[in-house]
């Protein structure tokens, strides 16, 4: 059954523009739609009204890339678990539902237009540390002179699969950081590879979160809840653990 | 210009090694005064923009998306093959270059794939130092799983992440750069012309997607690394923003296009659902290690199911076509991917498809359950476990190897497919044709460098699975930081390149001229219409088999729609602004002039060969009636374009193709 729908999305045209919710309808959306779909067929109709189609950052459109970033009627990626908001589909939503759209805020992610924000801090914050310091060379030792359990080869695989995109700082109130971080440190920090630089790292990264304006923990948990790769609170508890380590 | 791939002499498994003691190289002191551009930053392009950083060259980074993590090698799920032996079956550097060679229907570079399997197990050392979890065994050994088209279980992976794991590795890579100011990054940005003075590519034009500002780049060497030409099709497994605009630029600029009709229809993909459809969704050929492909046996079964009369699950063992398995016994369902594609369109086509549109086969895993449960039961000391507890032991293991793709799946299809079969279909995914390059990995425009999926060079007419992160990796970490010495040793005293040549002022103007032209033109149709209809000329005439009329009447109608695109497209907004709907036109004019040299190679290639079905050119009886007919006497070379302005007039070149390692002969799977 096709669904009318509103629509109230968010506009800024820049980062000095103060911005403001626009009404839209839409009507025909079919349920098998995914969400960024349904915004495609909506900016069509834009476009051929002669209006200027809403910017959102989109690009796999599997859940993969980490690029896509909306909040939607109140949350990161929207009203399903486990997900991005391109793999989010609108058999979700009820013909004559409101949908408020808005762009991921927080003040560390400034807007670049309409839905459109700049995440670069989490570039920099790896910048500090994300990586282990091997060049390539072409005579490393074997792969296999190095085993690693299974079970921190697994863990280490959970932490790694954060995607980047933002919804943990976009979800929490304090617009803190230390899931994505957190992710990462424990990454390397579960791995013997990632030992040698283990305080650096964990020191630094911090260091960084704090000067890009992300907020501290207060313990709430909604990041986890709506991380869409489904990173565990345990990450912070493991990067507090390695930070004191660091500092003591 | 005649084309010199100039591969070293002597024997197959000397040349690389041979090549590197003798290659000229650039002391350090000397780096330092050297620039690279590399545009990409997936796979290629990140692992060589890191490794030419570490030698000291200075590097500018630059990719259209807002972080170098988000390229789209970040959605390759499978795994990553390397020649380690580490299960003891047989493996070795030649039986991986063989199986490449073969998979890719006799239409490789014999020196090219070689090398590829010859740095293949440093890849793997390399990623496990840098911290990349791939999937490990109780003792703590790295585990395999096997892919198509091969015997041997080579294939290195993380969970269904693995491209994300190693182009997150890459990434790390470039950070550690970055961080140290070896190489600049641009994000957002699109490069939109490659500037070359006398001769030699010495920069690029780009568009910074955020400010609309055009801006002039210099460098001693650029280096392409910007993924595959898919969504020609405009639907395709590949990122909505790939595109093939940097391979184009350089194409018109000089560089030679090589066997464009090479792409790989993947045989396991979600299929379409409607016309709002803006991409299709891979699942990983992994999959068919423990999924059984079928159709119903019966036609009526087919009809009964597409009209909801019939669930997959009613129909009998003796009812089910496991197709796969019964034309390619010694294979079965890991066939590679071109034939298993073709098999499917088969089926399809006579009717037993198995969805509203009847285009979707059923990949099933009940078997596998089964299979995994029991063996979980005996593990777990249970001799004699319900038909209950097998199954749900068996559901745990296979979500421990492809949950996120079942989850992937279900959120699509809104099917639980540990109920119910999967529905796939083939979609377009990979495309082995790019960029003519030489055994440096040079372009024929001196100076400029073609990686990863971009060029042409290692996967012949057919790409295996597993085998593209392998080749990303190997020439970004182990071959371009090599070759680009010997081109880079003649620039140490060159000096930093000017951007106030005329040269780069003729580059920029004619950028922003068509910048102004898009945002001017006051047409009535949006850049998507014209993609679409571009993307179902290609998809109907292109696609899976071709033949000549098709073929013939694909070039005019694009190069039609190309001019209809010219007249009456509509770009909102302005120049020197974000503007989505500008860069996607820009991307599009460029397709519309690749789809017909594409279409035209395909025309010009009257045999059938890997991802290239010529219908007129099958086998007509024996045992391998229907199959593919290649043609080694007449088409044994590669397809080099030289461009000419209307794609309909490009000049083809041959490189003539060797087979002094591997004989020539009928690509069976029977």
């Amino acid at each position: 059954m096709d669904m009318n729908l509103k629509l109230k999305i968010w506009r800024q045209n820049g980062a000095n523009d103060e911005g403001k919710m626009v009404d839209y309808s839409l009507s025909k959306v079919s349920p098998d739609m995914s969400f960024l779909e349904m915004l495609d067929v909506l900016n069509e109709q834009i476009i051929n009204e002669g209006g200027e189609p809403i910017a959102f950052d989109h690009d796999c459109r599997e859940g993969i890339c980490g690029m896509c970033s909306l909040y939607i009627n109140g949350e990161a990626h929207g009203p399903d678990r486990g997900i991005t908001t391109c793999q989010l589909h609108m058999r979700k939503f009820k013909d004559g539902d409101t949908i408020y759209i808005e762009p991921f805020r927080a003040k560390a992610f400034p807007v670049i237009k309409d839905l459109v924000v700049d995440r670069t801090a989490f570039d920099r914050i790896q910048h500090q540390g994300g990586f282990i310091s091997v060049n390539t060379s072409g005579n490393t030792q074997d792969a296999n002179s190095l085993p690693i359990s299974k079970h921190a080869a697994d863990e280490a695989m959970d932490a790694a699969t954060c995607i980047g995109c933002g919804a943990c700082v976009a979800t929490c109130k304090n617009s803190s950081a230390m899931l994505f971080v957190g992710a990462k440190v424990s990454q390397y920090a579960l791995l013997p590879q990632g030992q040698v630089e283990a305080a650096d790292r964990v020191r630094n990264m911090v260091a960084q979160m704090d000067a890009e304006g992300f907020g501290n923990c207060t313990n709430t948990g909604a990041c986890e809840v709506e991380c869409p790769k489904g990173i565990s609170l345990d990450n912070i508890a493991r990067m507090n653990r390695e930070f004191f380590k660091a500092n003591i | 210009m005649a084309l010199d791939s100039k591969v070293p002499q002597g024997p197959i498994a000397d040349k690389w090694t041979d090549y590197k003691n003798h290659i000229d190289l650039v002391n350090p002191a000397n780096k330092r005064n050297i620039d690279v551009i590399v545009v990409g930053t997936g796979l290629a392009g990140g692992s060589a923009a890191a490794t030419l950083a570490e030698l000291g060259y200075n590097v500018k980074a630059f990719a259209y998306q807002d972080s170098p993590r988000r390229a789209h090698s970040i959605a390759a799920q499978g795994g990553i093959n390397a020649a380690k032996n580490y299960q003891g079956d047989g493996d070795s550097t030649y039986r991986l270059f063989y199986d490449t060679v073969k998979g890719g229907d006799y239409r490789a570079r014999e020196a090219n794939v070689y090398r590829l399997a010859e740095v293949s197990a440093n890849i793997i050392d390399q990623c496990v130092a840098q911290g990349v979890p791939f999937a490990r065994d109780y003792g703590g050994l790295l585990d395999n799983r096997s892919f198509g088209g091969v015997l041997v279980s080579r294939t290195f992976y993380a969970k269904g992440q693995t491209g994300q794991q190693l182009l997150l590795g890459a990434y790390s890579a470039m950070n550690r750069q970055i961080g140290r100011g070896k190489i600049k990054m641009y994000n957002r940005h699109e490069m939109m012309d490659v500037v070359l003075v006398d001769g030699k590519a010495r920069g690029i034009i780009t568009r910074n997607l955020v400010t609309g500002e055009v801006e002039r780049h210099s460098a001693h060497a650029v280096v392409i690394a910007s993924g595959g030409y898919g969504n020609v099709f405009f639907l395709s497994t590949n990122a909505m923003g790939s595109n093939v605009s940097a391979s184009w630029k350089i194409h018109k600029k000089g560089a030679y296009f090589a066997n464009p009709c090479y792409t790989q229809i993947h045989p396991t993909c979600i299929p379409v659902s409607g016309d709002h459809q803006s991409k299709l969704t891979l699942m990983s050929e992994s999959l068919r290690n423990d999924g059984r492909i079928w159709v119903p046996a019966k036609l009526e079964d087919a009809q009964a199911i597409r009209e909801g009369k019939k669930k997959p699950t009613d129909l009998s063992e003796a009812d089910r076509d496991y197709y796969l398995e019964r034309r390619y016994p010694a294979f079965g369902n890991l066939v590679p991917r071109d034939v298993a594609s073709r098999a499917a369109k088969e089926r399809c086509d006579a009717g037993f498809g198995v969805n509203k549109t009847g285009e979707a086969v059923y990949l099933d895993f009940a078997a596998a359950f089964v299979r995994y449960g029991t063996e979980q039961a005996l593990i777990h000391g249970d001799h004699n476990p319900s038909a209950e507890k097998i199954d749900k032991l068996g559901k745990e293991v296979v979500k421990a190897k492809y949950g996120n793709l079942f989850q992937m799946y279900e959120k699509i299809e809104d099917e639980n497919p540990y109920e119910t079969p999967m529905k796939i279909y083939p979609a377009v995914h990979y495309t082995m044709g790019g960029t003519w390059v030489d055994y440096n990995l040079m372009t024929t425009i001196p100076g400029c460098y073609c990686i990863g999926e971009a060029n042409f060079s290692d996967h012949g007419a057919n790409r295996l699975g597993a085998s593209a992160l392998m080749q990303g990796l190997a020439d970004g970490y182990f071959v371009l930081p090599y070759t680009i010495g010997d081109y880079l040793s003649d620039d140490i005293r060159t000096g930093a390149i000017p951007t106030d040549s005329p040269e780069f002022e003729e580059a920029e103007k004619s950028v922003k001229d068509q910048i102004n032209f898009f945002v001017n033109n006051n047409g009535t149709k949006s850049v998507d219409h014209f993609h679409k209809r571009l993307g179902k000329i290609m998809w109907n005439k292109v696609g899976m088999a071709r033949n000549k009329q098709g073929l013939t009447e694909a070039m005019a109608e694009i190069k039609a729609l190309r001019e209809e695109f010219w007249k009456d497209v509509k770009v909102p907004g302005k120049g020197d602004t974000y503007n989505e709907e500008l860069a996607k036109a820009g991307r599009v004019a460029d397709f519309l002039e690749l789809g017909e040299l594409f279409a035209k190679d395909a025309l010009v290639r009257e045999e059938s060969c890997g991802g290239h079905f010529r219908e007129e050119s099958a086998e007509t009886e024996g045992p391998q009636k229907g199959e593919a007919k290649r043609d080694d006497v007449n088409f044994a070379f590669v397809s080099a374009w030289e461009y000419k302005g209307e794609p309909a007039d490009a000049v083809l070149h041959k490189e003539e193709l060797e087979f002094n390692d591997i004989e020539l002969k009928t690509r069976s799977y029977k």
